[in-house]
């Protein structure tokens, strides 16, 4: 198509093409930087510059009030957070023990299912699906969906526990049951994860089983030692990515609880602490402060979990055979 | 191996016995919204089990586009879907085209900036974002969330663009630039119609993601009932316990939240599947 076009033009135009395509050859980077330029625009409004900005405000006292430029206090929002701030340990246990038992358990449960659907029982795209539902359910709607399930009059669970003669419990208005509440609704989440634990096991060779079959290797032992073993990288990966994410939890408890964090402030989760802050007392100076020592907490435990990860992950060159 | 009949059996009992259990567990929640959903009003307030409603109330379905606006709550998520989607099908494959094929100074450079960013949380950006825009009066406006979509702000989506382009093989862009194709036109005629499956997955993704938004449009358009997205108006529309008398109407709303994502799903696992796994398989 390309000669039959180029016959019918004239031979100026020709001439004038094979220019505009030297010139391109010969600016291809220049083609490159405006190809990845819309990315790098974003990259600075969004990424660099709110951040330098953010650590900047960290260190000032700029509230709803403050015109011009915020007076400077150095580390004074520092000092305030460690030393005055109740909410702030507060705020951070909340986080630390949903997250000790939701990371966890998600990343079991997500094991464990994806161990047995992929023993290739008949019925296993069904059963995956089923499992997998859940996770597409939009977290508002999810979350609000368990506002009603977690009611205690009318929600099913309550009504449910009566049913069997058990004591209907106050999942959302007492306390000890708010941050077991959260927990279960990051559980019913848990088939994103089981989706690409899956993804992993399939791509398990199936000559290292055969080989350990042969040995006289029992199921047991192919768990161990190679299913386990080679799944190392997928869990790595779910457990960093569920960590990060846990860390960051807000619109759950914003919607579940609203923004107080409940009675005593049970779940209070630290986003809600920063949002509170900022959106609520518009002490965005103080808040920025609270979310700089958000990120330093993630950031030193990514670095900790990928420096300690050559210990127990195992790269190993089994996967590659396979390509 | 030989298996005894009976072991194999009892094995197959055990494992269908867990997994019917537990999706059993799964898919209760859904079901229950699906039954409440169908209520009629008297009904959500009794305090007994009743999982098939009697009667069913169809009319609930109907009369939430009465009570809520939510032909204008789907409008102005459809707004932030298709800034999104635009995003993810021009400016992010541009992006992804650049540091798969063109070799230009400073790319890994650049590449290892990508990288760093999908670590960065959000919260940390939040606070000189709002302030920002508020500065500039867009506040309100669908520009804040519009905007960073619209650049194809998304490093996720650059990175599987990448990693697939740098699938294809080099013999089909050096016989296509022999040809005299731009790096525009092998991007267009070669490139984008070879990524059908990532191109599905990113879509996916970015559908999801914009349907889903919360936060983001809680900040900027919170105070401007006009703009409300359909999660705005979900959260609104729910009360706090007390006030229970709209449940079977709050489970009308969940569900036409939650029936075009299972659509997307159901017509995207394919594509999501062989698109990230073909993503997965290639190397570097």
């Amino acid at each position: 198509m390309q000669a039959s076009i180029k016959r019918r033009q004239t031979q100026s135009e020709t001439t004038w093409k094979v220019r505009l395509q030297e010139w391109w050859f010969r600016n291809r980077a220049l083609i490159g930087f405006v190809f990845i330029f819309p990315w790098f625009a974003g990259f600075i409004i969004f990424d660099a510059a709110p951040f330098v900005y953010n650590l900047y405000l960290s260190f000032t006292d700029y509230q709803i009030g403050t015109v011009g430029t915020p007076p400077w206090i150095g580390l004074d929002n520092y000092t305030k957070i460690f030393s005055e701030d109740k909410l702030f340990g507060k705020s951070m246990y909340n986080t630390v023990y949903y997250l000790g038992f939701s990371v966890p358990l998600r990343l079991i449960f997500a094991f464990l299912i994806a161990l047995i659907l992929n023993l290739r029982v008949r019925g296993m795209e069904l059963y995956r699906t089923l499992f997998y539902v859940p996770s597409v359910v939009p977290l508002v709607a999810a979350t609000v969906i368990f506002a009603g399930f977690l009611n205690t009059r009318y929600g099913f669970l309550n009504q449910f526990l009566v049913l069997i003669g058990a004591t209907p419990v106050r999942w959302l208005s007492s306390p000890d049951a708010i941050k077991p509440s959260l927990i279960l609704l990051s559980l019913w989440g848990f088939g994103g994860q089981m989706i690409i634990f899956l993804a992993g096991l399939q791509s398990i060779p199936e000559d290292l089983y055969e080989a350990a079959a042969i040995d006289g290797g029992t199921g047991w032992h192919r768990l161990i030692y190679i299913t386990v073993p080679l799944m190392t990288p997928t869990i790595f990966f779910n457990l960093l990515l569920g960590l990060i994410g846990g860390f960051q939890i807000f619109e759950q408890v914003f919607i579940l609880i609203g923004t107080n964090g409940g009675p005593l402030q049970a779940g209070l989760v630290y986003m809600l602490h920063v949002y509170n802050k900022a959106f609520r007392d518009f002490e965005f100076g103080y808040s920025a402060a609270l979310s700089v020592i958000l990120f330093l907490i993630i950031f030193v435990l990514t670095i900790l979990l990928v420096y300690t990860s050559n210990r127990w992950v195992f790269y190993g060159d089994a996967q590659d055979d396979e390509s | 191996m030989i298996e005894d009949p009976r072991t194999k059996m009892v094995r197959y009992i055990v494992i269908y016995a867990i997994l019917t259990a537990g999706a059993i567990v799964m898919m209760v929640p859904l079901f229950w919204t699906m039954s409440t959903s169908l209520k009629t009003r008297d009904k959500i307030t009794i305090r007994r089990l009743e999982l098939i409603p009697d009667p069913i109330a169809w009319e609930n379905y109907p009369y939430i586009f009465e009570a809520r606006p939510i032909i204008r709550y789907t409008r102005n998520t459809m707004v932030i879907v298709v800034a999104s989607l635009f995003g993810a099908w021009v400016p992010c494959t541009l992006a992804g085209y650049a540091f798969a094929r063109i070799p230009f100074p400073g790319r890994n450079i650049f590449f290892g900036i990508l990288l760093a960013t999908m670590m960065l949380p959000y919260v940390v950006r939040l606070i000189p974002l709002f302030l920002f825009f508020d500065e500039i009066g867009w506040t309100r406006t669908f520009g804040p969330l519009i905007l960073p979509r619209v650049l194809g702000h998304n490093a996720f989506y650059i990175f599987l663009y990448r990693q697939f382009f740098r699938g294809i093989p080099e013999d089909i862009y050096d016989s296509a630039r022999i040809d005299g194709c731009s790096e525009f036109g092998v991007w267009w005629r070669i490139f984008m119609p070879m990524s059908r499956p990532v191109l599905a997955a990113v879509s996916i993704f970015a559908f999801s993601f914009a349907w889903n938004d919360f936060l983001n449009p809680l900040i900027y358009l919170g105070s401007n009932k006009d703009l409300w997205t359909l999660a705005l108006g979900l959260n609104a529309l729910q009360g706090f316990e007390g006030d229970d008398n709209s449940l079977n109407l709050i489970m009308v709303f969940s569900m036409l939240m939650i029936i075009p994502m299972l659509i997307v799903f159901y017509f995207g696992q394919k594509h999501l599947i062989s698109g990230v796994t073909a993503q997965g398989s290639l190397k570097g």
